[in-house]
C-alpha cells in the first residue's frame, strides 16, 4: 500500500475512534485517539499492516497525561504516533502487553515513571526503579519532589 | 527431579554491566529466565528535561561509552524534526563518518567479547588490536577516542581537516587484510560452527513479535535497517549491502556484524574520499513549538528519540529509547530449552550495551607522564621475553 492508501486505510476503518489527524510531514504522522481505541488500532497497525512498535513515550501535561505510540511501516517509511489522552487523577489504559510482546517492559516503565495503570498487563512489576523507591511517587510527573533526604542531585552546572 | 535457581549477576565476572538474571534449571536445561535491571538506572531523560537544548547532545552522549555517537546522532534529528530541516550535505557526511566509524569499532569489541566469553582469548586479542586503529582514526577525526562531541542540533561541532584524510584513510584501508584474515578464521572455524550453530535461535516471527532490532533481527531473515528504510544521513549517497541471514542462532549473529564491518569500511572510506565542500552548521536559534522523532542506526539497532518542545530552551520531554531496551527481552525466546553452558553466550550475542573507556597513561605526583601507550607494550614484550626464558623456552 501506499502512503496515501495506508492513511485513507485508517481513517475508514477507525473514524469514530479518531479524535485529530495531524499529517506532519511526509514521514511524521500523529492520530489523537479515543484511549478505549488503543488496542484495536494498535494490534491493527502491528498486525495486519505489518508496523514495527518503536517505543511510547508518555509525558505529564496537565491535567492529561499523554502517551505516544509509535510505529514505524517501514515500507513506506512514515512513522505513525498514536496519541492518547488519559485523566491525570485516574491514569488507566488497557495494555497491549499480553496480545503483542513488543510493548510489556515500556509499559512497566511507564507504569512506574508517570504512574498510568496498564489494565490486563500479565507482568505489572517494577522494571528499573530501586526497591527502597516509595509507592505512588512517580519521577516524571511535573509535580515531582525529592522524597529520599540522603540524595545528592547536584549536577554541577 | 527438583529445579533449581541459578543467578548470574548482579555483578558477574563476563557480563561488564549490572544485570540480574535468574535461571531456573531442570538438569543442566534451562526451563525460565527472569531478569531485573535498573541498577544503572542514572535518570537521564529526567535530567535532559532541566537541560537547554544544545547542552543536551552531550548529556545523551555519555548514555553509552560504545554506541556513544548514536544518541546526539538520534537527539540532533529529533530537534531538527520539531522545524523539519535539513542539514548541509557536508554535515551529513561528517555525521555518517563518526556514526559508522563507531559502529566498526563497536562490531569489532562484540567479536572480541564473544570470543572471551567462549574462552577463544585469540578471537579477542585481535579484535581489539584492530579496534585499536579506527578509535586512532576516530580521535584523529575528533579528538577523541569515544564520546566525540562532533554533533549539534543544526550540523556538526567540528570540521574535518582535508590534510587529516590521507592518513585516516591509511589506517582504515590497514586493517582490511587483518579482518579477511580474522573472518576466515571465525567463520571457517569448526570448533565456533559446532559450539555457535544451533544455539539460541530467534525466529522470525519472535523478531517480529518482540521487535527487535539492527543485527539481532536481522540474523533472523528480518530486512530491517533504519539506514535503509528511512535514509538519513549520507546513507543513500552511496551503494552498500543490507547484511540479512536466516537462522537466527548465535552463529548468524556473529557473521552479520563481521559482515557489516566491511560494508561499513566501505560505506566510511566512500565518504572521506568523496566529502563535499560547504557550510557544517546551520546556526538554530530558536527553537519552536512542536515534537519531534529522531531515530537512527546505532550498532545494536535503531536508537529513538523523542523531544517535545513548549517554545522555550529547553525541551519539556525527551524521551530515549536504546536498542537493547527492545533486543533484551527476546532472552525469553532464546534462552528456555538451552543449557547453562550456552546461556551466557545467548545473553551476550544481542551485544548488550557495555561501556568502557580504555586508555593508559602512568604520570608521577607531579603530573610528569613516565610511560606512554608504546612504553607498555615494550614492557610487557620485555616480561613475556623474561618468563620464557625463566621457563626454558627458547
Amino acid at each position: 500500500m501506499t502512503r496515501e492508501e495506508v492513511l485513507q486505510d485508517l481513517r475508514g476503518r477507525f473514524g469514530e475512534d479518531i479524535l485529530e489527524f495531524l499529517d506532519k510531514s511526509p514521514t511524521r504522522v500523529y492520530i489523537e485517539i479515543k484511549s478505549e481505541s488503543i488496542v484495536r488500532m494498535g494490534s491493527y497497525l502491528f498486525r495486519n499492516l505489518g508496523a514495527r512498535f518503536q517505543i511510547a513515550s508518555g509525558t505529564d501535561m496537565p491535567p492529561h497525561i499523554e502517551i505516544l505510540y509509535h510505529f514505524i511501516l517501514e515500507d513506506i517509511n512514515v512513522i505513525i504516533s498514536l496519541r492518547v489522552k488519559l485523566n491525570r487523577e485516574n491514569p488507566e489504559i488497557a495494555s497491549l502487553a499480553k496480545e503483542i510482546e513488543a510493548f510489556n517492559w515500556i509499559e512497566r516503565e511507564i507504569s512506574e515513571l508517570l504512574g498510568v495503570t496498564f489494565t490486563g498487563h500479565p507482568d505489572p512489576r517494577r522494571l528499573l526503579l530501586a526497591d527502597n523507591w516509595p509507592e505512588c511517587v512517580y519521577p516524571l510527573r511535573q509535580d515531582y519532589e525529592e522524597w529520599d533526604e540522603t540524595a545528592d542531585r547536584t549536577r554541577g552546572v | 527431579m527438583g529445579k533449581t535457581i541459578i543467578p548470574i549477576g548482579p555483578y558477574h565476572p563476563l557480563i561488564e554491566e549490572p544485570e540480574f538474571f535468574t535461571l531456573t534449571v531442570d538438569g543442566e536445561t534451562v526451563v525460565d529466565i527472569d531478569m531485573r535491571m535498573g541498577y544503572n538506572h542514572r535518570g537521564i531523560e529526567k535530567l535532559s528535561e532541566g537541560m537547554v537544548f544544545e547542552n543536551s547532545t552531550f548529556v545523551v552522549e555519555r548514555i553509552c561509552g560504545i554506541c556513544s555517537t548514536s544518541h546526539p546522532f538520534a537527539y540532533t534529528r529529533s530537534v531538527e524534526d520539531i522545524f523539519p530541516m535539513e542539514v548541509s550535505m557536508r554535515a551529513k557526511y561528517i555525521r555518517t563518518i563518526i556514526a559508522e566509524g563507531e559502529r566498526i569499532h563497536s562490531h569489532l569489541l562484540w567479536l572480541g567479547l564473544a570470543g572471551h566469553f567462549l574462552g577463544y582469548n585469540t578471537v579477542y586479542m585481535w579484535a581489539w588490536k584492530l579496534r585499536e586503529e579506527i578509535l586512532d582514526v576516530m580521535e584523529i577525526l575528533s579528538g577523541n577516542r569515544n564520546s566525540y562531541a562532533m554533533f549539534k542540533p543544526g550540523g556538526v561541532r567540528r570540521d574535518i581537516k582535508a590534510e587529516d584524510i590521507p592518513l585516516c584513510l591509511k589506517k582504515i584501508n590497514s586493517i582490511v587484510p587483518t579482518l579477511i584474515m580474522l573472518k576466515k578464521a571465525v567463520l571457517d572455524d569448526p570448533v565456533l560452527h559446532a559450539r555457535l550453530k544451533g544455539v539460541g535461535v530467534l525466529s522470525y516471527q519472535e523478531a517480529i513479535d518482540f521487535s527487535a532490532l539492527g543485527p539481532t533481527s536481522r540474523a533472523s531473515g528480518v530486512s530491517r535497517d533504519v539506514r535503509k528504510d528511512s535514509p538519513y544521513g549520507a546513507y543513500q549517497e552511496m551503494d552498500w549491502n543490507m547484511i540479512v541471514t536466516k537462522n537466527g542462532d548465535v552463529f548468524d549473529k556473529a557473521v552479520v556484524r563481521i559482515l557489516e564491518t566491511f560494508e561499513s569500511i566501505d560505506i566510511t572510506k566512500y565518504c572521506l574520499e568523496n566529502l563535499p565542500d560547504g557550510e557544517i552548521d546551520a546556526s538554530i536559534k530558536d527553537v519552536p513549538v512542536g515534537e519531534g522523532i529522531g531515530h537512527v542506526e546505532a550498532p545494536r539497532g535503531e536508537t529513538f528519540h523523542y523531544v517535545k518542545s513548549d517554545g522555550t530552551n529547553r525541551p519539556v520531554r525527551h524521551k530515549v529509547r536504546a536498542p537493547t531496551f527492545m533486543n533484551l527481552p527476546t532472552y525469553k525466546a532464546t534462552v528456555i530449552g538451552q543449557t547453562i553452558s550456552d546461556a551466557t553466550i545467548i545473553l551476550a550475542a544481542i551485544d548488550p550495551c557495555y561501556c568502557c573507556t580504555e586508555r593508559v597513561a602512568v604520570k608521577d605526583d607531579k603530573g610528569k607522564m613516565l610511560y606512554n601507550g608504546q612504553d607498555l607494550v615494550r614492557l610487557s614484550r620485555e616480561k613475556t621475553e623474561k618468563m620464557r626464558q625463566r621457563m626454558g623456552a627458547k
